[in-house]
């Protein structure tokens, strides 16, 4: 493993040497580092890149680490991982990704993944997005994650994109059945020429299934940024979608909500708020002692932590 | 410490504060009362540096802040809390109270500090400072953002305002140690007769002019007996304007 890569995983998936739990290191397309544990098995997948990882049911309280680094420009890196989830598990797993580049040629990476949770299965699914590098070449990362789950089975997903990343196309897609939960916490900041665009579609099939999805973004520079999201509820269900963005210089942020209720006892709701810092929230924090431009700073830290 | 000399204040040509001067002594408790929208606030924000005065002078401790702003004057020693407290989404009352303290305040600093407002840090202080917070709760959270910066100027603005009796008893009780101490001069904007009566001075504005200031034992008494009459205690101050 690159020296480079070790200090990119620092950053996505507090990396100190080594990972405690099973674990998959992808490195400019290729597998640098693997390992399993009793409960939880990793295959690559023999018809594309990728993996398939396999948590037996039952599983309590492990972690599994599957983070993807791009060193250098040039690498088109595009990865199908699944992840199966069996009945009654409850496991964090970690993901990630780091590009860098330090010259003209584009650095991307393409994480396809897929979540079959079973009955009564709990995910926490963190991952975190950066671009490093002095390099003019444009780093990518374009997620894709569709998320099926079964009856009373719980996703957790927190996103983060710290900085550095030129363009980003995230997608997600989740179905869920009877008094299933999909809870979606993403942070996202831009600057300069960045874009970033989010895209959800939740579907909720099974009664009492529940979904909450918040985004909060910032945008600087001339980035843009939009949000789109689209909550059914197809029978008794309640949905909860909110959008705040933070805009500093010439920043713009497109959200566009969508509800659609295909049942009376469908309850969907969506708040968006997007407007620059509030000028008494830098005073208060400037009658506390800091300058405006620390006071700026302590807002966006605390709005993306 | 601190010495008003003849400011006014008159945004977009409006006169808000008119030729006020003011002279505080370290160690004291000042009250500063009046009528609603008789410029109490505004004469806060001018000493605050959040508004600058169109004319006069503000000095502390010697030096001419007039014309520095609010984070010069922070760090000078002057702390001001908010009649509206300010909310943000993502940081914790234990992130606000850190940033007013200038470090990382421990288990028992925090404990010590909340509960001086009524709140327990156990449940308060990993709270995210937003709309989950009800008025009275943020409030409380806000003093005590000012209590823990131990200023040698605290300015509290309507402190009273939608906390309960139990969390003004803590309210009061504070103020009294911070005078019994003398570890800073407290200027406070209150319309509350038991802040009142723990006032050193008692300032009286209205319609942007002090028309009343000196000792809590003279000023006082006087307020009271009009207020007693069921009338505004400064009508008769108003035909002088």
């Amino acid at each position: 493993m690159k020296y480079l890569t070790s200090e990119l995983l620092k950053v996505i998936a507090d990396y100190q040497g080594k990972f405690n739990g099973a674990y998959s290191i992808r490195e400019d397309g290729e597998c640098v580092a693997r390992q399993t544990s009793e409960n939880i098995d990793i295959v690559s997948k023999t018809d594309k890149p990728g993996l398939e990882v396999h948590v037996k049911p039952g599983t309590k309280d492990e972690y599994v680490y599957v983070p993807a680094c791009v060193t250098h420009g040039n690498v088109d890196d595009l990865v199908y991982n699944d992840f199966y989830i069996g009945e009654g598990a409850d496991v964090t797993i970690i993901a990630g990704c780091g590009v860098h580049s330090d010259d003209e040629d584009e650095a991307r990476h393409n994480g396809i993944h897929r979540f079959f949770l079973g009955k009564g299965a709990r995910v926490l699914y963190k991952e975190k997005h950066i671009g490093t590098g002095k390099g003019q070449g444009l780093k990518r990362i374009d997620p894709v994650t569709d998320a099926f789950l079964e009856e009373d089975a719980t996703l957790e997903m927190d996103t983060i994109q710290i900085s550095g990343v030129d363009a980003t196309t995230r997608v997600t897609k989740a179905e869920l059945k009877a008094r299933a939960k999909l809870l979606v916490r993403e942070r996202i900041l831009t600057e300069g020429e960045q874009t970033a665009k989010t895209d959800f579609v939740v579907d909720m099939i099974g009664e009492d299934a529940s979904a909450d999805i918040v985004s909060r973004s910032v945008a600087r520079g001339h980035s843009f940024q939009s949000f789109d999201s689209t909550i059914r509820g197809l029978t008794r269900c309640s949905g909860h979608s909110e959008c705040d963005a933070i805009l500093a210089d010439e920043g713009r942020v497109l959200a566009s909500p969508a509800l659609e209720a295909a049942h009376i006892d469908a309850a969907l709701i969506h708040e968006a708020a997007i407007g620059k810092i509030a000028g008494e929230q830098l005073l208060k924090l400037q009658s506390l002692g800091l300058t405006a431009e620390e006071a700026e700073e302590k807002i966006i830290a605390g709005f993306l932590k | 410490m601190l010495e008003i000399q003849n400011i006014a204040w008159s945004p977009e040509g409006e006169g808000v504060i008119h030729d006020i001067s003011l002279h505080v002594d370290s160690g004291k408790m000042i009250v500063v009362t009046g009528p609603n929208g008789g410029g109490k606030t505004s004469l806060a924000k001018l000493i605050a540096g959040i508004n600058r005065p169109t004319s006069g002078k503000i000095i502390f401790n010697g030096e001419d802040i007039t014309e520095l702003d609010i984070t010069e004057r922070a760090k000078r020693g002057i702390a001001y809390a908010f009649q509206q407290p300010v909310r943000f989404k993502g940081l914790s009352v234990q992130d606000l109270l850190d940033t007013a303290a200038g470090k990382a305040l421990n288990v028992q600093e925090t404990c010590k500090l909340l509960e001086a407002v009524g709140l327990c840090a156990n449940e308060y202080k990993d709270r995210e400072l937003n709309a989950s917070l009800s008025g009275g709760e943020i409030k409380r959270i806000e003093i005590a953002s000012v209590l823990v910066r131990e200023a040698q100027l605290s300015i509290f603005d309507e402190p009273e305002a939608g906390i309960d009796l139990w969390s003004f008893s803590k309210l009061v009780e504070a103020f009294n140690e911070i005078r019994k101490r003398k570890s800073g001069t407290l200027l406070v904007i209150s319309h509350q007769e038991r802040i009142l009566e723990i006032a050193d001075e008692i300032v009286v504005v209205a319609n942007g002019y002090v028309r009343d200031a000196g000792a809590r034992q003279v000023i006082l008494p006087a307020l009271l007996a009009d207020e007693h009459r069921s009338r505004c205690p400064l009508e008769k101050e108003e035909n002088l304007a």
